[in-house]
């Protein structure tokens, strides 16, 4: 689904990402970890082109996914970021109600049609395990939910745009432990539909919920595999150390 | 040493508290020294100080406003019956028509029989009108003197005419001068907010950083030109082009005045809009991307929301500046107190009015009040505009 051939990226001179290639498949889980600054989720932002908001990057290698390389210059990037979503590591709600929240991705794609939003709003916030919570409150502004449930809202807010690749900056961090479990249980439902790629800083997370593994360190992928494997027995000394907390 | 530094930390406390207190004491004994002098116009009269206007006895109207008076001294009005009196041809008498009536003999060698003449003549001629000094005035003058109604709110505010210096009475409608006002600044915020908004928009969502580091210091250095030179700019460059764009017979016109004034309004509004927008959170705008909405879509349905009161407040604060603003209006507009019915019209400013009036009219005079209430007038717009632009602030931050 995801191929990565050989990438190196530098914002300004800093080299933030070393010779990485590697590939995920679709409908499973793929985690990244490792240290703070590591460049895990540089390499995450790289499949949606969030990177080109940042002035003076410089991006070499090859990202396809599909096998079409998104860098190519006939590729619309705003096509792209339709069929590749992302959660972000705090929510960020629009200032609008619940429903224009996850209407907005299909009215700036030009759907006008409201018995059709109306319905896609609701599988959405289905989907996201939010629709009980909310569905009589969807004109309420997005902030009058909890950190929590504004979270599920974003990506309801992601579904609606019916994206083929998912993709979770670090989404439980800000959140507390229940809400932390709703979201990880949402992630095994959603795999079914979605190929995702989830950063965390959290083990035990990682451990949790994703199929593969992969464990950068100074911007440099050190291992990558299958979950059980690099957190019970990884090849390098390094992974090790990291997963078990006793560094990092 | 510490008891040193306690009484060093109590001066400064009390200078502090003393340097706030001064400005506010000082704005404060501003606005009331305005207030005071612009209330005091009411209940004057228009006629100059130390001139009267005589009747004979037998005419019934007792009583003039002074656009009456205006209106019969310009010979609009003929016949006391459109003033409430007989049906008679108004005969009108100025000090130099004194001639006409009487030989220079009978005024005596150093005109010292002037008042008994100007009795004589008022006394014989029943229809007679007659404006001269007080101090020809006999002692047992035995016509009557007019009344003249005290100036009222309606006349000033809703009168049309602004002659302040017209005799023997001086009109003080402001509506021209406020049309005035209102329609430059209309008109310059009408150029001024579309472009200001847009150059704002450019600067904090399009421009890169280089340029943007480039062009932010020169809009702001606009801001810095002092209005004089605007003005001198705009006599120069700005007046000929409209007369020739528009082929006017002139070119100092209120779209003259809303040209410069726009020009000096747009810093102000580039800059508040412009902070407004970079004030949208990067988690917001990135949201918006995410969902594959474009960058133009981003602005108009994240960026420009998210920031609306602060455009609002701009557009305020541009709006001020314009009406405020007084030397670069007075040198293009072409001070015409008249009504203007389109932008390609001179017409005339509140502030320009007071700016050019001022030094010439007599301390304490009815016209010297007249400008201050001009100022208080001014003042209490101003005053609107600021109190709106906190409210707009604060309605949603």
């Amino acid at each position: 689904m995801i191929n990565v051939e050989n990438i190196n990226f530098y914002y300004g001179k800093f080299h933030a990402l070393q010779n990485i290639s590697m590939g995920m498949e679709a409908n499973t889980i793929t985690a990244l970890i490792g240290p703070s600054g590591c460049g895990k989720s540089t390499f995450l932002r790289l499949f949606n082109r969030m990177n080109d908001l940042i002035p003076d990057t410089t991006l070499t290698g090859t990202v396809s996914i599909g096998g079409v390389d998104i860098y190519q210059k006939n590729v619309l990037v705003d096509d792209l970021r339709k069929r590749v979503g992302m959660v972000f590591q705090k929510p960020n709600p629009f200032p609008k109600s619940i429903f224009e929240n996850v209407a907005y991705g299909m009215r700036v794609n030009g759907m006008n049609n409201k018995k059709i939003i109306a319905e896609k709003v609701e599988q959405a916030l289905k989907h996201a395990a939010l629709w009980d919570e909310v569905k009589d409150k969807l004109k309420k502004s997005a902030f009058a939910i909890s950190g929590g449930q504004q979270q599920r809202l974003c990506i309801a807010r992601a579904l609606a745009v019916e994206p083929d690749i998912l993709l979770m900056d670090e989404p439980a961090s800000a959140l507390d432990p229940i809400s932390t479990s709703k979201i990880e249980e949402l992630m095994f439902q959603l795999k079914e539909d979605y190929t995702i790629v989830i950063v965390t800083h959290n083990m035990q997370q990682a451990a949790r919920v994703s199929d593969h593994t992969a464990y950068f360190y100074m911007g440099e992928l050190i291992e990558y595999g299958e979950t059980k494997k690099i957190f019970t027995n990884p090849d390098k000394k390094s992974t090790q150390n990291y997963v078990t907390g006793r560094f990092g | 040493m510490k008891k040193l530094r306690k009484l060093y930390e109590r001066l400064t406390e009390g200078t502090l508290f003393l340097c706030g207190n001064i400005t506010g004491i000082a704005i404060l004994l501003i606005v009331l020294f305005l207030f005071r002098e612009g209330i005091g116009f009411f209940g004057r009269n228009s006629v100059e100080e130390g001139y009267v206007l005589a009747l004979n006895r037998k005419n019934p109207v007792n009583k003039l406003s002074s656009r009456e008076i205006k209106d019969i001294f310009d010979a609009e009005i003929t016949n006391w019956e459109e003033v409430d009196g007989l049906d008679r041809e108004i005969v009108l008498f100025r000090l130099n028509d004194i001639t006409n009536y009487v030989t220079e003999e009978e005024l005596g060698e150093e005109f010292e029989h002037i008042p008994e003449c100007i009795a004589k003549i008022i006394h014989d001629h029943p229809d007679m009108i007659a404006f001269f000094p007080k101090a020809y005035l006999t002692e047992n003058f035995s016509e009557k003197v007019l009344q003249v109604e005290r100036i009222g709110l309606l006349e000033f505010f809703g009168g049309d005419e602004w002659m302040p210096t017209a005799t023997p009475s001086a009109q003080f409608g402001i509506l021209s001068l406020i049309m005035g006002t209102l329609w430059v600044s209309f008109g310059a915020i009408l150029i001024a907010l579309p472009l200001g908004i847009g150059v704002a928009i450019y600067l904090a969502e399009v421009a890169n950083k280089r340029f943007r580091n480039f062009l932010k210091p020169v809009i702001e250095l606009l801001a810095g030109i002092p209005s004089v030179v605007y003005g001198f700019f705009g006599l120069v460059v700005l007046v000929p082009f409209v007369q020739k764009t528009f082929n006017l017979p002139i070119g100092e016109t209120g779209l003259s005045g809303s040209i410069i004034l726009a020009i000096m309004a747009l810093p102000t509004i580039i800059t508040i809009a412009e902070d407004a927008m970079r004030t949208t959170p990067l988690a917001m705008k990135e949201a918006s991307l995410a969902l594959g909405a474009t960058r133009w879509q981003t602005v108009y349905k994240v960026v420009l929301p998210y920031s609306s009161s602060g455009i609002m407040a701009a557009a305020i604060l541009g709006i001020g500046r314009a009406i405020g603003e007084t030397m670069a209006v007075l040198m293009v507009t072409g001070n015409a107190a008249i009504i203007p019915h389109s932008l390609l019209e001179p017409l005339r400013t509140i502030p320009a009015t007071i700016a050019a009036e001022l030094g010439e009219a007599p301390k304490h005079s009815t016209h010297y009040q007249a400008l201050f209430l001009l100022g208080v007038i001014l003042f209490i717009i101003t005053l609107i505009i600021n109190i709106s632009v906190e409210f707009v602030k604060r309605k949603r931050v």
